[in-house]
């Protein structure tokens, strides 16, 4: 038998080939990430504290929200646009002097004595829907980060995503963010 | 001189090709690796409220999720249309959390546990009353990082 030479197999329909799955790829592809707010739950305890530690009544910034979605801060109606503000104005109070980064800060006595020391309350009703929670979530993070992100260019003239680790530490200490969340109730 | 004397017959010479199929495998191979499959078909509705302060969720095998809506239309006949809960593939009922949240957990390495989140998808028209029992049920279960999962976006939109 005569030896004969292998036919060179025909590679240019690989292409076609790779581009079929290439692009069954790139349908099938979803690229979401995804994001959200974290949080931290706290542990859970059988036996309730028995008395918390004294906070000062208005060292507290209440927020409630009740079932038909409406808000009440500190004792009054407030529409959800104005929260931030609003919060942002309690947390930079100022009230005992000792923040010397607190610009703008009000004094006023019936307000927080230092960032430090606020505490941010917030209380929901069973009926209140989940997106006016994470709105309202989402407007208290958006105070203390507004706060973080001023604060970072007043003291290092840079963005506080940009910031080093140990700086960004820093700003964090300076606005920590003190969220507590009451078990939900009827509000009505 | 002659030695650069400009080659005889004119024309544009023809591109190869021969680097294409190169190419398109290295996209091909880059979504293969970027591709998620979807684990889980979700039956229940999922509109995810938005948000602005978000942050993004990194090692997915670290995350666990709890999908929180109405039952889809094409389970409503079975399941109500009430909100319920998803846990992968199947409905529950919130006390069935801790045991799912438990036995994930177990899945993961010793060290990364308490690294572990759990990320509560649920559609902007539940109450919170169901939120809350979920979270009362993972306090109980001790996974304490959770993440509200949201998209990105203006939170006082036009939809309002």
């Amino acid at each position: 038998m005569a030896k004969r030479a292998l036919p060179e197999i025909n590679a240019g329909s690989m292409a076609d080939i790779a581009f079929l799955l290439l692009i069954f790829f790139l349908v099938t592809t979803t690229m979401d990430v995804d994001s959200g707010i974290n949080r931290k739950l706290p542990p859970w305890d059988e036996e309730q504290l028995e008395d918390p530690p004294p906070i000062k009544k208005k060292n507290i910034f209440t927020v409630l929200v009740n079932s038909r979605n409406q808000l009440l801060v500190e004792d009054e109606y407030m529409e959800l646009e104005d929260l931030r503000e609003a919060a942002k104005r309690f947390l930079n109070n100022n009230g005992d002097g000792s923040c010397d980064y607190c610009t703008g800060a009000l004094r006023s006595q019936t307000s927080s004595d230092n960032p430090g020391k606020a505490i941010i309350s917030l209380q929901n009703d069973r009926g209140t829907n989940y997106k006016t929670y994470i709105t309202v979530q989402n407007e208290l993070a958006a105070a203390y980060n507004e706060l973080r992100e001023e604060l970072a260019q007043r003291l290092y003239g840079k963005s506080y995503d940009d910031l080093d680790d140990k700086a960004k530490e820093e700003v964090q200490n300076a606005y920590p963010q003190k969220i507590s969340e009451a078990e939900p109730v009827s509000l009505g | 001189m002659s030695k650069f004397k400009k080659k005889s017959g004119g024309g544009t010479p023809g591109i190869s090709t021969a680097s294409l199929p190169d190419i398109v495998f290295m996209l091909l191979f880059f979504f293969m690796v970027t591709t998620v499959m979807r684990e889980v078909t979700l039956k229940v509705e999922n509109t995810k409220p938005r948000a602005t302060e978000i942050k993004k969720l990194e090692r997915k095998s670290l995350v666990t999720y709890i999908y929180v809506g109405k039952p889809k239309d094409m389970y409503a006949s079975q399941l109500g249309t009430e909100p319920v809960l998803q846990l992968d593939d199947a409905i529950a009922r919130v006390n069935e959390i801790k045991t799912f949240v438990i036995s994930s957990r177990e899945e993961i390495n010793e060290q990364e546990r308490p690294l572990m989140t759990v990320s509560i998808k649920a559609d902007e028209d539940v109450k919170m009353g169901l939120i809350t029992d979920i979270k009362q049920e993972l306090r109980k279960a001790n996974s304490l990082k959770i993440n509200y999962s949201t998209r990105k976006g203006e939170v006082f939109g036009e939809d309002r």
